[in-house]
């Protein structure tokens, strides 16, 4: 008998995208090409680091008042859970969103997008979730921008969320989408992932619910992180 | 019912002004936590060897005393105020990283064994739609990698060398130790499916 921890649940086929898909240009050379070692979970994987209030900087979950004025673009609220695959909400983790602005350009210096900074939108910003999972942001909304990826490429509309969970291995960035995008359809990052359930669940969806009347518009994004398994088990 | 996993997306190359907190690459809070003092630091390549820019390097790590700040460690080891035991680092544009931080302690492995000294780190770059994940060990504790339980699991003997961080000058207390990071081709570094 031993006290080793309850391990993590294993991608399932096609649930997250491989890393060579040629596709997408940049994944050629920096794919690696050795096969990875399963890696059993110990200690060190299933803790993490743990955030509390304060400790990342202040919480900074409206995007539109960063600045002395308001930023141009369509007004959106994006908010959601942090779950566990068994739909157990993630309290206290650390969720980061940075994005384009409403023209499709990032502040990044190496963004080289001619599309017009906005002196008012930085595009950053970082919330704990409460003790229900949730979190809220107040931004703009993101327009597309060209990458060189192929010739006339666009990228889908979206934000880029990083979060934490309860350990080392429950680490995710992704990024979100939003319903009815025509580019969704021509992005490879988006199609890396073969699954089609999977590749939904980083499309947002449009709830009425959540707009703000005469203020937003609101879009509902939960965000699931692997689950544990039931019983501890030996490889 | 089981919920269908969020997929990993790439990082991209413009996550600086997002995820970048340049404090989070000393893990000794400018010196205070307890233990050895050490630095790890080292380049990340592609298959051409070119550096890669934009890659964003996460370590987590045990203290000195080898106990990790977190709930679900309940070895009767001291947790230490000043080390958090998380770190974050961008490379630069030579593809270059440097984070300061302690010798971790050794830690348990599974099925009553013990770990060697050793950081884990987490990948994320432009290119890599998922992160890759891999271990820091240090060369010269030889005798604890060679009974290291992960270690082990690595077949090829060339292969597992890429894991082991050479020590190189010790500067005011502080070794540093070298560790590169090869995506793919020769001297491809190890990485764990975690
Ligand atoms: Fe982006």
């Amino acid at each position: 008998m031993t006290n080793d921890p309850r391990p993590y649940a294993r991608e399932y086929k096609g649930g997250q995208p491989p890393y060579l898909h040629s596709d997408y240009g940049s994944t050629v050379k920096r794919a690696p090409k050795r096969g990875q070692i399963r890696l059993e979970h110990t200690l060190s994987e299933v803790t993490g680091p743990t955030f509390t209030s304060g400790w990342a900087g202040p919480e900074m979950a409206d995007l539109t008042r960063q600045h002395s004025g308001e930023p141009i673009g369509e007004r959106i609220i994006v908010a959601g859970r942090v779950l566990d695959e068994d739909g157990r909400p993630v309290a206290g983790t650390l969720l980061e969103m940075w994005q384009a602005n409403s023209a499709g350009r990032y502040i990044h210096p190496r963004d080289q997008h001619p599309a017009p900074l906005d002196p008012n939108f930085t595009g950053a910003g970082q919330v704990l979730t409460n003790e229900r999972g949730e979190w809220r942001f107040l931004t703009i909304k993101p327009g597309a921008y060209p990458w060189r990826n192929t010739h006339n490429a666009w990228r889908a509309q979206h934000l880029h969320f990083s979060v934490f969970g309860p350990g080392f291995v429950t680490r995710i960035v992704t990024q979100m989408y939003f319903p009815g995008d025509p580019l969704l359809a021509f992005d490879p990052i988006y199609h890396s992932i073969a699954d089609g359930a999977a590749r939904e669940r980083l499309i947002s969806a449009y709830d009425p619910g959540l707009s703000e009347a005469e203020f937003a518009l609101g879009y509902r994004f939960d965000i699931v992180l692997r689950g544990r398994l039931a019983t501890p088990t030996e490889s | 019912m089981k919920l269908i996993p969020t997929a990993s997306q790439t990082v991209g190359p413009f996550f600086h002004f997002g995820l970048e907190r340049p404090a989070w690459a000393d893990l000794t809070g400018g010196g205070k936590a307890i233990g050895d003092r050490i630095r790890i630091e080292g380049q990340v390549r592609d298959g051409d060897g070119a550096p890669v820019q934009d890659a964003l390097l996460e370590i987590w790590q045990a203290n000195a005393a080898g106990k990790y700040d977190h709930p679900e460690d309940e070895q009767e080891k001291p947790v230490d105020p000043g080390f958090r035991g998380f770190g974050r680092c961008a490379t630069d544009a030579q593809g270059r990283y440097a984070f300061t931080t302690v010798r971790p302690g050794r830690v348990p492995g599974r099925g009553n064994t013990l770990q060697a000294p050793h950081v884990n780190m987490t990948i994320f770059a432009r290119g890599l739609l998922k992160h890759l994940v891999t271990r820091v060990y240090f060369a010269d504790r030889s005798a604890a990698n060679e009974s290291d339980p992960v270690l082990a699991t690595i077949d090829d003997p060339v292969a597992r060398r890429t894991l082991l961080a050479s020590a190189g000058a010790t500067e005011g207390g502080v070794t540093t130790y070298r560790f590169d990071i090869i995506l793919q081709g020769d001297g491809e570094t190890v990485f764990f499916e975690a």
